[in-house]
């Protein structure tokens, strides 16, 4: 009896090793093999050229006035995508943080519809949601159309930037509510009374006390929004007509056109260049922010 | 004295039960006021509604002969310490108490000034750059205390603060409440459902049951002259025996016939006799006004706790002699130790001690219990 209540560190491990074993089968392995790929050429031989490839590679883009400028391919690919990440990564936040608020305020089974309106999307494929998507923006796709009936229109998005980054809102938009609604749903009413006992408005409520307290949940939005965001490749192909080559587009040309030690090394440096980033995240946030650490 | 808080026949109900049934309840200046009562009483919807975060159904709030019916808490000059504090997780101790003077955007150094002294006056001068998360029960209630106070508010309200201390630092936190209280001149409104918290600590005690105000009165004035049977069990233990008011000054009960101080009733009214457990004076049997059987004695430490058996009612008392168990004994009562009641809803509800034991009363009203 005493050895099953009994709960020592080596029970723990025990409980644990179908998922050690499983993390090291499919997540250590696998990143083993980017690594080695990436830092060796085609008969497995030691070489950092793929690296340097990244940061040198250099081609010329034609601009609409006609000239043409030189620029470093991968470099500038990568801008493109942390930019396009950051602007969808924002537009989540200011979307989504009301309606995250708006749930943790509501009653409890309006909180429940909302949950489940909000993740019925991620129930669906990916790639259906953003063929979707084109039938959507399509010039002569169902807005244009509804556009044009009421004498509107057309407006041209699909193959815009501002489609890849619908797409990308759309889909990583559950990421950025579900964690600042369950800090915000976990929120002791008694402090919002307290601020207001002591003299603050509505605004101020919100601004003094209701976000620093959602800190954690705001930032858990942004990593899992961004993160996903900087590397997504198919959105950008279906949606921008392929005219915004991303990061991941990048790593899945390389691999279908079999250049894998070069893809390996993308991903590896999208790789330490993510981790990086989430370490700055979690090394700022436990300084100056509340609940960080 | 003049009033602070006037409240005229308030009512409220929360999906249709009735929380507050037509209170009235006038708060002066300088008061420390206590509402008391058990759990579901209204104490605490009355303290919110007065602090703004409840509005009545019916009635007025009148704040120094204003109407605030509609003004929101923040523009009330009335701060609240919160059952368990509701301090602010992400500010230090020093933010905690600031935060009310930032909200008025006072210059920096006043903010500073007021809030040192604040922390000097709860004893937590060295405390302002701590988290509050990493203070005591106890230093958190003073951070609680001293934002509060910060803006100088006309009326501070405390919803039972002292609940989830213990009790040592609960005798503690009540003499410097009442401290706190003398020295700043505000009028406090305190909630509690602690009987011996409220007689030591207010200049006025509002009993409150079910909703509607039993008593209003000094301490002393509750615990000597209660008006129903509900006052009289809840303040303090007390014996309420039915009785006839024979005419003015003598009442009979237990068969016998008392003199009492009493008058005012009709001629032959049945009473509720109330008789505190330490003014009844244990004599020999032959010498006694009534007589009966201990049937059981608790040590209590300063006294011995008897229940004992008179003619079928079960009478508690309290003496520093020693009694045994089982002995045939005697009792007297002075004048003065008799209190008369007149009938009410609660009699026959409270002051029987026949299924008394000090375990189920502490089960039945545990410390530190919460009113929702």
């Amino acid at each position: 009896m005493k050895k099953l209540t009994a709960k020592t560190p080596s029970t723990y491990r025990t409980a644990l090793t179908p998922y050690s074993v499983w993390s090291l089968l499919f997540v250590i392995v696998p990143l083993i093999f980017i690594a080695f790929y990436a830092f060796t050429d085609d008969n497995f031989t030691f070489t950092t050229d793929n690296i340097t490839r990244f940061f040198t590679a250099k081609s010329n883009i034609v601009g609409e006035d006609g000239t043409s400028e030189e620029v470093r391919t991968y470099i500038l690919i990568f801008m493109r995508s942390l930019k396009l990440a950051v602007i969808s990564t924002a537009v989540c936040l200011v979307l989504g943080y009301p309606i995250a608020y708006i749930m943790a305020r509501a009653k409890e089974r309006t909180q429940k519809t909302m949950v489940t309106l909000i993740m019925i999307p991620m129930w669906m494929n990916f790639l259906i949601r953003t063929y979707a998507w084109m039938t959507l923006l399509q010039d002569t796709g169902i807005i244009n159309g509804l556009l044009a009936k009421v004498g509107l229109g057309p407006v041209h998005v699909i193959g815009t930037e501002t489609a890849v980054i619908l797409g990308m809102v759309y889909d990583y938009f559950p990421y950025m509510v579900l964690p600042i609604y369950s800090i915000l749903a976990k929120l002791d009413v008694r402090l919002l009374e307290a601020a207001r006992d002591l003299g603050c408005g509505s605004v101020s409520v919100l601004r003094r006390v209701v976000f620093p307290l959602s800190m954690p949940g705001v930032i858990s939005g942004i990593t899992m929004v961004l993160i996903p965001s900087i590397s997504t490749f198919y959105i950008s192909q279906k949606l921008g007509n392929g005219k915004f080559f991303l990061i991941g587009d990048a790593i899945e040309g390389q691999y279908v056109a079999n250049n894998l030690h070069f893809a390996a090394a993308i991903a590896f440096i999208l790789m330490v260049i993510l981790l990086s980033l989430m370490a700055l995240v979690k090394y700022v946030s436990a300084r100056y922010v509340y609940g960080g650490e | 004295m003049n009033k602070v808080v006037e409240l005229k026949n308030i009512s409220k109900a929360f999906d249709g039960e009735v929380v507050l049934d037509n209170i009235s309840l006038d708060i002066h200046d300088n008061e420390f006021m206590t509402l008391l009562g058990p759990s579901g009483c209204g104490k605490t919807t009355t303290l919110r509604i007065i602090g703004g975060f409840e509005f009545p159904d019916e009635g007025d709030v009148i704040f120094m002969g204003e109407r605030i019916n509609d003004v929101p808490s923040h523009k009330r000059h009335v701060n609240t310490v919160f059952q368990k504090y509701a301090l602010f997780p992400h500010l230090n101790v020093f933010e905690n108490v600031a935060f009310p003077l930032r909200e008025r955007k006072l210059p920096k150094t006043e903010i500073k000034e007021k809030v040192t002294k604040m922390l000097e006056m709860v004893m937590l001068s060295g405390f302002a750059d701590r988290r509050v998360t990493s203070l005591s029960g106890g230093q958190q209630q003073r951070v609680a205390i001293a934002r509060a106070l910060v803006n100088e508010p006309k009326v501070l309200l405390l919803d039972e603060p002292l609940g989830a201390l213990d009790l040592k630092l609960r005798k503690d936190m009540q003499q410097e409440l009442k401290k706190i209280q003398k020295n700043t001149g505000i009028t406090f409104i305190f909630v509690t459902h602690d009987q011996e918290e409220a007689l030591s600590m207010s200049d006025t005690i509002v009993v409150m049951s079910e909703g509607k105000i039993q008593q209003i009165g000094t301490p002393t004035d509750i615990y000597n002259e209660p008006v129903n049977a509900f006052v009289a069990d809840f303040i303090g233990e007390s014996n309420i025996i039915d009785g006839v008011m024979l005419e003015d000054y003598r009442v009979r009960f237990g068969g016998h016939v008392f003199q009492c101080l009493d008058t005012g009733f009709m001629k032959n009214e049945p009473v509720d006799v109330v008789v505190r457990p330490e003014d009844v004076d244990i004599v020999a049997p032959e010498k006694g006004m009534l007589c009966g059987d201990v049937t059981s004695v608790t040590f209590m430490g300063v006294h011995n706790e008897a229940i004992v058996d008179i003619g079928g009612f079960k009478w508690m008392i309290q003496t520093t002699d020693p009694v045994l168990e089982g002995a045939h004994i005697g009792i007297t009562l002075e004048p003065d130790a008799i209190h008369i009641m007149k009938k009410s809803k609660y009699s026959g509800m409270f002051g029987d001690y026949s299924s008394y034991s000090n375990e189920l009363e502490e089960l039945s009203n545990p410390g530190g219990e919460e009113e929702e």
